[in-house]
C-alpha cells in the first residue's frame, strides 16, 4: 500500500518535472504562456484572500453538494436495479447511454434551465459522477456469493437477511471504488460547471485571468482544484480503509 | 456397545420414494439424480456417504436442507413434512464459506442473528463455545488469519449453532493436510457424542468413513434409487488403531471394490 516507500519514486519523478519546468520557463521567460512554479505559489500567495475565502468555498461546495446527490442517487439506483430485474432491463441501458452524451455539450443548457446558480454546475456534476458509482455499486450487490447465499437459505433466512447480511457486505469494496472514480472527477465537473458560467469558483476565476493573460493566476486555481482532488481522494481511501478493516490484513 | 438397538430408536430423517433431477434449462432435458429413493437415519446415528464424483451426494444434502424440491415422495425431518425445509437443519458446506468482512465470532453469530437474536446476546452465548472449539483468543480476527483446520471448526461452530439435531457435513474436511484431518476426525467425534445431535457426513475417504459412522450409505448407480448400506463393527469410544482390525480391513476392501466397480461404469 501507499507507506512511505511506496511513494517516493512517484515523488522523485514529480521534483524532476517540477525542477524541468521551472528551468524551461526561466529559460524561454514568457510568464503568460508558461509560468515557473516558483511564480505560481507566490501568485498563490498573493491571492490567497479571494482563492481561498471567496473562489474555494464556491466550488467546494458544489462538489460537496454533486457528490452527495450522486452518491444517494447512485446507491439508490443500484439498489433498485439489483431488487427488479425489470427495473434493470429498462435502466440499465439508459444510464449507459446517458455516458454518450457529451456532458460539455449540455452544459450550456444547464445554464438556460438553472441559470447561474450553483444547482447548474452541481447537475453538471452529478451527470458525470453518477455513472461510476452506480454501476459500481449494482455490480458489487451482483457480487455476493452464490454459495453463500444458500447457506443463508439453509438457515432461514429471508430477502432481508440476505441483502444485508451478503449483499450490502459484498457490494462495500466496489462502492469505494467507484466513489474514488466519482471524487475525482467531482474536481472536472465542477471546474466545467464554471467556465460556463459562473460568479465565483475555482474554474471561474482561472478562466477569468485567462482573459487578462496572466498565466501564473490561471494555474493558481487550478493548483487548488487537484488539491482539493487529491485531498477528496485520501479522505475516501481512509473511509474505505476504516470500514473494510478485514482487508487491510491481507 | 450394541448399536443395533438404534432400530428402536425414533427416525430423524426419512425419505419416501423420493425423486429428483435437474432440469436443464438449455437443452430442454433432465439429469435424473434420484429414483424413488428410501432413506431411513435414527437419532444420534452418524451416517457416512460415499459415491463416486457427480453421484448425487451433495444434491441429496440440497434436498435434506430444502434448496431442492423433490419431483416425488416426501421428505420427513424429525418426523415431519414440513412446509419449507429451510432453515430446519444445519448445513456445513464444503468449503468452509467464511464470511470474510466479519470476524469469528460474528461468523459463528450468523445462524443466531438470522433466526432474530441480538447481536449481543449472540456473542455472549458464542464466547464459551469458541474456547470449547480451541478458537479462544481469536474472537475478534478474520478468517483469513486462521488456518484450515481452524476455519473449519468455526464453520463448524456455525453449523452447531443452527441449533438443529440434524447437522449435514459435505466434505469438511477434503481440503485439509492429512495430518490435520486425523486430528480433526478425533474432534469431531467427540463433540458428535458430547452434542447428542445427528450428523450426516459425505467424504471420498474410506478410512474416514470407517473411522467415524455407525453406517455408511454407498451410492452407486445413476440415478440413485436404493442404496447399499454398510454398517461398521467397532464399540465406541473409537481409537485410529481400530481401523487396523482384520474384519475392518476386509470391510474397507470391500467398500473400495463396490466404489470401485462403479467408477468404470
Ligand atoms: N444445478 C445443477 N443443474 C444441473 N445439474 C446438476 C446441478 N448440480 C449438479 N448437477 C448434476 O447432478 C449430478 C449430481 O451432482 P452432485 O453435486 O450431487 O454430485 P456429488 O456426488 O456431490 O459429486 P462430488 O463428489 O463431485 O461433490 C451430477 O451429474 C451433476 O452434473
Ligand atoms: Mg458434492
Amino acid at each position: 500500500m501507499t507507506s512511505g516507500k511506496g511513494i517516493l519514486p512517484a515523488a522523485l519523478l514529480i521534483a524532476a518535472f517540477l525542477i524541468i519546468w521551472e528551468a524551461a520557463a526561466r529559460g524561454v521567460n514568457m510568464m503568460f504562456i508558461l509560468p515557473p512554479p516558483t511564480g505560481i505559489l507566490s501568485k498563490l500567495w498573493q491571492l490567497k484572500e479571494p482563492l481561498f475565502f471567496e473562489h474555494l468555498p464556491a466550488t467546494l461546495s458544489i462538489i460537496v453538494i454533486g457528490l452527495a446527490i450522486s452518491v444517494i442517487l447512485g446507491v439508490g439506483i443500484a439498489v433498485w436495479m439489483s431488487i427488479s430485474p425489470s427495473v434493470e432491463k429498462a435502466i440499465y441501458p439508459i444510464i449507459i447511454s446517458s455516458q454518450m452524451i457529451p456532458i460539455i455539450a449540455l452544459a450550456p443548457i444547464f445554464v438556460l434551465w438553472f441559470g447561474y446558480s450553483i444547482w447548474s454546475k452541481v447537475v453538471v456534476t452529478v451527470l458525470i459522477t453518477f455513472f461510476p458509482i452506480t454501476v459500481n455499486t449494482f455490480d458489487g450487490l451482483k457480487s455476493g456469493s452464490k454459495e453463500l447465499k444458500e447457506l443463508l437459505l439453509t438457515m432461514g433466512a429471508g430477502k432481508k437477511e440476505i441483502f444485508f447480511k451478503l449483499l450490502i457486505p459484498s457490494a462495500l469494496p466496489h462502492f469505494y471504488s467507484g466513489l474514488k472514480v466519482a471524487v475525482t472527477l467531482s474536481v472536472i465537473g465542477a471546474a466545467i460547471g464554471e467556465w460556463l458560467g459562473a460568479q465565483a469558483g475555482l474554474g471561474y476565476f482561472s478562466r477569468r485571468m485567462m482573459t487578462q493573460f496572466d498565466g501564473a493566476a490561471v494555474f493558481a486555481p487550478i493548483v487548488l482544484l487537484s488539491a482539493i482532488g487529491i485531498v477528496l481522494f485520501i479522505l475516501v481511501k481512509c473511509i474505505e480503509n476504516r470500514s473494510l478493516k478485514w482487508r487491510k490484513i491481507e | 456397545m450394541s448399536k443395533c438397538g438404534l432400530e428402536m430408536n425414533k427416525r430423524v430423517l426419512e425419505f419416501q420414494e423420493v425423486t429428483f433431477s435437474y432440469k436443464e434449462k438449455k437443452q430442454g432435458h433432465s439429469v435424473p439424480v434420484l429414483d424413488s429413493l428410501n432413506i431411513h437415519i435414527y437419532d444420534r446415528e452418524f451416517i457416512t456417504i460415499v459415491g463416486a464424483s457427480g453421484s448425487g451426494k451433495s444434491t441429496l444434502f440440497r434436498l435434506i436442507t430444502g434448496l431442492e424440491e423433490p419431483a416425488k415422495g416426501q421428505i420427513f425431518i424429525n418426523g415431519q413434512v414440513h412446509e419449507s425445509r429451510l432453515g430446519q437443519t444445519g448445513y456445513m458446506p464444503q468449503h468452509d464459506l467464511l464470511m470474510p468482512w466479519r470476524t469469528i465470532s460474528e461468523n459463528a453469530a450468523l445462524p443466531l442473528e438470522v433466526k432474530g437474536g441480538h447481536k449481543e446476546e449472540a456473542r455472549k452465548k458464542i464466547l464459551p463455545l469458541l474456547k470449547e472449539f480451541g478458537l479462544e483468543g481469536m474472537e475478534n480476527r478474520f478468517p483469513h488469519e486462521l488456518s484450515g483446520g481452524m476455519r473449519q471448526r468455526v464453520s463448524f461452530l456455525r453449523t452447531v449453532l443452527s441449533g438443529s439435531n440434524v447437522l449435514l457435513l459435505d466434505e469438511p474436511f477434503s481440503a485439509l493436510d492429512a495430518i490435520t484431518r486425523l486430528s480433526m476426525q478425533e474432534w469431531l467425534m467427540t463433540q458428535w457424542e458430547k452434542r447428542k445431535t445427528t450428523i450426516v457426513f459425505i467424504t471420498h475417504d474410506v478410512n474416514e468413513a470407517l473411522f467415524l459412522s455407525d453406517r455408511i450409505f454407498i451410492f452407486s448407480e445413476k440415478p440413485v434409487c436404493s442404496l447399499q448400506e454398510v454398517k461398521v463393527p467397532l464399540p465406541r469410544p473409537r481409537k485410529l488403531t481400530d481401523l487396523n482390525r482384520p474384519a475392518i480391513l476386509e470391510l474397507k476392501e470391500d467398500l473400495l471394490e463396490k466404489l470401485r466397480g462403479k467408477v468404470k461404469t
